[in-house]
């Protein structure tokens, strides 16, 4: 038999066009930034906080394991996407920069992991930046 | 160099913290009320860790 599709009114709703706000725009830039900053803009404390301090507390990790902080222009495509990952971190990646944290070349398996580490706080980070884009334009509580 | 911490860890150590962590912030963003935030959270994190001891006893029947 086939199953027929009704549209219920949460539905409609929920596909209905929403307003795009200032906030909508600041909360994932912001919470790119500064990780779990969307989220605090939006008075989300506790899940603020706890995005804060996994993607912190990631990014630490790799940097105390001596993980590579990538750089944008090695011309190595391999570089350019970790590059592309680790700046997700936002003002973690400009600060690992500009102190020269973490290691300049993978040379133990401590350090691939770190590396592993940092890129993926930043992929992380992206993705609560997305979460806290959908909070400001109300698809998500 | 300013940051001159070494840290070593182990291969299980590393994977744990990875676990943790990754897992905080696909509970939150993966899901809407913070119930669900918190039962996803530790699902995610029960799944790394059980996919740790499968593999890791997989390579050991691999390697043996």
């Amino acid at each position: 038999m086939a199953k027929t599709e009704t549209t219920t009114p949460d539905t409609q709703s929920s596909t209905a066009a929403v307003p795009f706000t200032a906030v909508a725009a600041l909360a994932p830039a912001i919470g790119w930034l500064i990780p779990g900053a969307g989220h605090l803009m939006q008075r989300r404390w506790i899940r603020g906080l706890l995005l804060m301090a996994a993607v912190a507390g990631m990014f630490a990790f790799g940097v105390a394991m001596q993980g590579k902080v990538y750089q944008a222009n090695t011309g190595d495509l391999l570089d350019i996407l970790g590059f592309i990952g680790d700046l997700g971190s936002g003002a973690f990646y400009f600060m690992a920069r500009i102190f020269e944290w973490g290691g300049t070349s993978i040379t133990s398996a401590n350090a691939d992991y770190g590396t592993k580490f940092i890129v993926v706080a930043g992929l992380l980070n992206i993705m609560a930046a997305v979460d806290a884009y959908h909070i400001a334009i109300g698809k998500k509580e | 160099m300013i940051f001159t911490l070494a840290l070593q860890l182990s291969h299980f150590s590393a994977a744990t913290l990875f676990a943790f962590f990754f897992s905080i912030v696909f509970g939150i963003t993966q899901r809407n009320t913070p119930n669900e935030m918190v039962r996803y959270g530790a699902y995610c994190f029960a799944m790394a860790l059980g996919g740790l001891f499968v593999a890791g006893w997989f390579m050991w029947l691999l390697h043996h």
